[in-house]
């Protein structure tokens, strides 16, 4: 039998408006899992109450023929997202105690749409990391294991709690956020699917900030629907955000089922890199075959610059964190160690609050930004971004309508297995993902397949400025090819 | 380019925070690592190219100036570790 945290998020939005179950006995379905589920550390903080009460409302909206969009769907929060009056952590120890006063737009829109919370989920620290290994408050442990082993496995990261959650049925969608690949890499770790949208599309207000020029929210859930519907509800214009942008959200649930006939798909070649293993390549071409079969026309583009992407992006991004996370002095929020002037608290504030790759990214922006190298790195990689945002206009100027590659350079690996010295081992993972975040544009992450070892692979689309709407439809076409991805039971429970 | 350890307590205390001696040597090691990434960029020829300022094509939003909300002081310091009266308290810095 199918139990109600199974349903992906159209059936149980269906299943509430037939009247089949209550929002309540939805919300209690979840609960019950999360509560069993607490080994895998996917949440922080459960909010069974809230959820509940919310569930209560909902049912009264059903029942009176009021039911909004997401009307009694419980979904789980990034802890990076700030919730009125509910502990909002980012995954760091200097947030511990941190209760916002006011609420994310994003979470915002969720709630005026009826949804209902559950609570709010891992991540690495302040967002800064491929495998949610960073979180003061311990790892993740994927719902996913390899076939014949119980090595505990991560989940991807930041969004790692978002994903995991989703996977092993904690809810039937969650927030994410998406800096360098944030939301699609733990969404292929995961077999879920996950969206960045394009720059501006969802408001920033009231999300803790990381990277403010390449930050961006997005959805993680169990099918390519369940990511158009949500994201319809977290995007739109907000003046608060001066990078929102002021463009009405289209349908995207419409554009699910539209189909690829006479669309244009590029293959870049020089996301053909050394070293991939045969199984992404395959995993590639399959998905090639799939979107010709439905009538789309595939075509080797180049993006030139696109391998100058990952080490532009870690000058911009601990540039930007270095500058966002001064905020955290000691003086306005959370924790404070004394110190015997105010410079010595700070330093030692900052010190007992940061976690290690925090501080390492902090300093390196420092670095690139303190006089004598600000030109040097910092103005030579915003020159780098004008190149391989052109990469891709002149592609889409081209004919091209979306480009198709692999999520992730390899499936998930283990907790620690990447704990070398050398941080940018873990780095690397985002090498297919951050080119879309310099250059602000969409991108999609869906599941095609699991390699030898049972674990799943995705594989990415990228869009044009605000064309989600292709991404839905393309994504829509490879999910219906590869079969939807059997998620593992709950060996956890 | 890579930085020494002295340069490492310069970056440290201009980034106000605190690092033991013993943190120098792998934070020194780790920043040269994440350095010797990002050096390729500089062989590429970046002549003639604007830098990035905007992602997205848009005109910065206006409003008019006048006061949208306030009043709301005692939410400003609900998450202060010291406060009076709605202010911050900070160790003395005037002598």
């Amino acid at each position: 039998m199918t139990t109600l945290n199974d349903l992906t998020l159209a059936q149980a939005r269906d299943g509430l408006k037939a009247k089949d179950f209550s929002a309540v006995e939805l919300a209690q379905a979840h609960i019950g899992a999360i509560a069993a589920a607490r080994s895998l550390n996917a949440y922080l903080l459960e909010t069974p109450e809230r959820a509940l009460e919310m569930a209560a409302v909902a049912d009264t909206k059903i029942a009176a023929g009021e039911a909004r969009p997401l009307e009694g769907l419980p979904l789980g929060i990034k802890d990076l997202f700030c919730t009125h009056g509910v502990t909002t952590t980012a995954g760091s120890k200097i947030l511990e105690t941190f209760q916002p006063h006011y609420e994310s737009a994003v979470s915002h829109n969720l709630w005026r749409d009826g949804a209902v919370m559950l609570g709010k989920l891992n991540l690495d620290e302040f967002a800064m990391g491929s495998s949610n290994e960073t979180s003061a408050y311990g790892s993740v442990i994927s719902p996913w294991r390899r076939t014949g082993s119980d090595a505990p496995l991560v989940p991807g990261g930041s969004s790692g709690g978002s994903a995991a959650a989703v996977a092993a049925r904690l809810c039937l969608g969650a927030t994410a956020t998406d800096t360098g690949g944030s939301i699609r890499q733990p969404a292929a770790f995961t077999g879920t699917v996950g969206i960045k949208p394009t720059y501006g599309r969802c408001s920033r207000w009231g999300t803790v900030a990381f990277a403010s020029s390449l930050d961006q929210a997005g959805p993680i859930a169990r099918t390519v629907r369940d990511c158009a519907i949500l994201l319809a509800s977290m995007a739109g214009p907000d003046a608060r955000d001066t990078t929102c942008a002021d463009l009405a959200v289209p349908d995207f649930e419409a554009a699910v089922s539209r189909g690829v006939k006479g669309l244009t798909i590029g293959i870049p070649k020089e996301y053909r890199v050394e070293g991939m293993p045969a199984e992404i390549q395959a995993l590639w071409d399959q998905g090639a075959d799939w979107l010709r079969a439905a009538g789309a026309t595939i075509r080797e583009i180049s993006l030139p610059h696109t391998k100058l992407a990952l080490p532009a992006y870690y000058i911009v991004a601990p540039a930007e964190a270095s500058s966002n996370l001064a905020r955290y002095d000691g003086v306005r929020y959370g924790l404070r160690v004394p110190g015997r002037d105010i410079a010595e608290m700070y330093e030692k504030t900052r010190a007992a609050g940061f976690g290690r790759e925090v501080k390492r990214r902090i300093m390196i922006g420092t670095y690139v930004l303190s006089a004598g190298y600000y030109d040097a790195y910092y103005v030579r990689a915003q020159k780098i971004r004008t190149l391989i945002k052109r990469d891709f206009e002149e592609a889409y100027a081209a004919g091209v309508d979306a480009i198709l590659t692999p999520a992730t350079p390899s499936a998930a690996f283990g907790i620690g297995e990447k704990a070398s010295a050398d941080p940018v081992e873990m780095y690397l993972n985002d090498v297919f993902t951050v080119t879309v975040n310099m250059a602000g544009l969409p991108g999609i992450a869906v599941p095609a397949g699991l390699d030898a070892q049972g674990l799943p692979l995705g594989l990415q689309l990228i869009g044009r400025p605000f064309d989600e709407e292709t991404l839905f439809a393309t994504a829509q076409v490879i999910e219906e090819a590869a079969g939807r991805t059997v998620l593992p039971p709950a060996w956890w429970a | 380019m890579s930085v020494d350890a002295n340069t490492v307590r310069r970056i440290a205390h201009l980034a106000r925070i605190a690092v033991s001696e013993e943190e120098v040597a792998p934070l020194q090691d780790e920043l040269n690592a994440i350095l010797a990434f990002v050096e390729q960029l500089g062989a590429v020829d970046v002549s003639g190219i604007e830098p990035m300022t905007s992602v997205t094509p848009m005109a910065m939003k206006k409003r008019e100036d006048v006061v949208t909300e306030g009043g709301r002081a005692r939410d400003v310091v609900f998450n202060a570790p010291e406060t009076e009266d709605h202010y911050f308290l900070v160790p003395k810095v005037v002598e």
